[in-house]
């Protein structure tokens, strides 16, 4: 008998998704460019959230990091005047890695709806002040982001330079993504999910691994965070907000967590639905994206993800 | 004389009024196989769960080579050398046999700088198969656990402390809840193995059979007790054992 693959062969296909999004721009409009952007840079912060959730572990407060990720980058360049995507990004993803590392102490310790609602209630800790302190965060105005520039070049098109910027953060992002999960950390997480205690009678701590993965989840959140920033050129105390959480756990469902592509997959999908639902229906678009998460709960419980793994035995 | 690779020495467990160990004392060599029979409730599961730090002692103190491991927690013990399988095989359910096993290598390596090297990777999955080949779940390699039979969810559950290379180990009725073909067929599986790895084995059991097959060394418990302790053939021979475990006389 051969030895089954263990793993998936996923990369030509990855890089021929990325490469059929690389070329988007020169057929699509800018409008469908930047709303593809957008959903990849919030597909990443729903990676994170999907980090957690293959462990079993609800994060309904992901737009911390998220926000923190996005005003490191408005702070930068509305108060600093730095636009540099180079410095921007790393920071944002060390400084969310970094609160990550302090609050995740304290989250790891909690399991089910307590680690959902103190998730959630950290974040709100964070809108509240943001809303607060004015002079210091600009209030409910929130920040423009002005001035980006990469390698301190500054753009001739910023659109299309924000476009493929997130195109390979992305694409970086899914490979760290895709190497936690296939890491020791990476099944421990997934083993945390079925059996904790097990895990302390095979000599490794569930706690460890919680921490670990949360501090990966809210690193690439604020990356993803910090590349909203640019794409929409403002920053609001709404970055924070329960509903914002709310959303990347609802694409998380979306897009299902088989892989580190359905994240993607879910966001593409949320952003174009929600979006037309606003044009076609302004008064009933919630109404919209619940009927179509519900839809595909019914028909695609596993996710979105799961239309390109009909054939698998189990999806990864 | 072989080295004493767990030493308990007076331990006792009490759960309000009950006292479930009783002043147990009770030393194992290195690479012996002991066999704990006894009823149910006598104490035996409850003493596996002190040496694995799930429960701590009342009074008394627990030693692993030399190191005091009284009020560690089951990781630090597991840590040290010390696995165990369970009554209830602690697995996996959703997953599939080979994850399981990566689970375990996963832990394993954990505490090596192999953190960040994926799990699909050769020498990972080659053992992984190498040990269910041993144990005879090859064949169920893709499967998911939930389809295994009770009998091999049982091997599993001990294949995965064994990929721990564990110096000792302890398992709690590997063969309960299995036919009485099948429970000679798992032993026959695990037993070589340990064998083959110089484990010292401490398994609980209620088949008199299963003991005096394959335990080298018998310690009966009756009451939070031991009542006998010797090679398991004198110790099962003996009046008062029988009598509290079958009821004889």
């Amino acid at each position: 008998m051969s030895e089954p693959a263990t793993r998936t062969n996923l990369p030509l296909a990855a890089i021929a998704v990325f490469a059929v999004i690389a070329v988007l721009p020169l057929f699509l409009s800018d409008w469908i460019g930047f709303l593809v952007a957008l959903a990849l840079a919030k597909g990443i912060v729903v990676l994170g959230v999907v980090l957690l959730l293959r462990g079993g572990l609800i994060s309904f407060g992901h737009a911390l990091y998220f926000a923190i990720g996005a005003y490191t980058a408005g702070f930068l360049a509305n108060r600093f005047g730095i636009g540099e995507a180079l410095v921007a990004l790393p920071l944002a993803t060390i400084i969310s890695a970094l609160v990550a590392a302090a609050l995740g102490l304290l989250l790891a310790r909690f399991r089910g709806i307590y680690f959902a609602m103190l998730s959630l209630a950290l974040s709100m800790i964070l809108y509240t002040v943001l809303i607060k302190f004015y002079d210091f965060s600009g209030g409910t105005d929130g920040l423009s982001v002005r001035g980006f520039a990469i390698a301190g070049v500054t753009p001739a098109d910023p659109g299309l330079a924000q476009y493929y910027l997130v195109l390979v953060v992305t694409a970086a992002v899914v490979y760290v993504g895709a190497r936690f999960l296939a890491s020791p950390l990476g099944y421990l997480m997934q083993a945390v999910r079925y059996n904790e205690i097990r895990i302390e009678y095979l000599g490794a701590s569930a706690s460890h691994a919680i921490l670990a993965s949360y501090i990966v989840s809210g690193a690439i959140s604020g990356l993803g965070g910090a590349l909203v920033a640019y794409l929409v050129g403002h920053v609001s105390p709404e970055l924070a907000f329960w509903v914002m959480s709310g959303d990347f756990v609802f694409v998380a469902v979306l897009g299902g967590t088989g892989s580190v592509f359905a994240p993607l997959i879910g966001s593409i999908a949320f952003e174009f639905v929600k979006n037309y639902a606003l044009k076609f229906s302004p008064n009933t678009w919630q109404l919209t994206l619940g009927v179509f998460l519900l839809a595909v709960i019914y028909f695609q419980p596993q996710g979105l993800w799961a239309l390109f793994t009909r054939s698998r035995a189990k999806p990864r | 004389m072989t080295a004493a690779m767990i030493d308990v020495q007076n331990v006792s467990r009490a759960f309000d009024m009950l006292r479930a160990v009783d002043d147990v004392s009770l030393s194992v060599g290195k690479g012996e196989t002991v066999g704990i029979i006894g009823t149910n409730g006598s104490g035996k599961t409850t003493l596996l769960n002190l040496i694995t730090g799930y429960l701590q002692p009342t009074s008394g103190r627990i030693v692993f080579q030399g190191t005091d491991i009284t009020g560690l927690g089951p990781r630090r013990i597991t840590a040290l050398g010390v696995a165990r399988s369970f009554q209830i095989p602690q697995l996996y359910t959703g997953l599939t046999v080979l994850d399981n096993i990566l689970i375990a290598i996963a832990a394993h390596s954990g505490r090596s700088a192999d953190f960040w090297m994926p799990m699909y990777r050769h020498d990972c999955v080659t053992k992984a198969y190498e040990l269910l080949a041993q144990f005879g779940l090859r064949d169920q390699a893709a499967g998911t656990v939930s389809n295994l039979p009770e009998g091999g969810r049982k091997v599993l559950d001990v294949a995965l402390s064994v990929i721990l290379e564990p110096k000792v180990l302890l398992m709690d009725e590997p063969t309960s809840g299995v036919s009485a073909r099948d429970k000679f067929s798992i032993m026959d599986t695990l037993m070589p193995a340990f064998k083959e790895r110089g484990v010292t084995t401490i398994f609980v059991e209620h088949d008199l059979e299963i003991m005096e097959r394959y335990a080298e060394r018998a310690v009966a418990f009756d009451d939070g007790k031991i009542i006998a302790d010797g090679p398991a053939t004198d110790v099962l021979a003996r009046p008062e054992v029988r009598r509290a475990i079958l009821g004889e006389g």
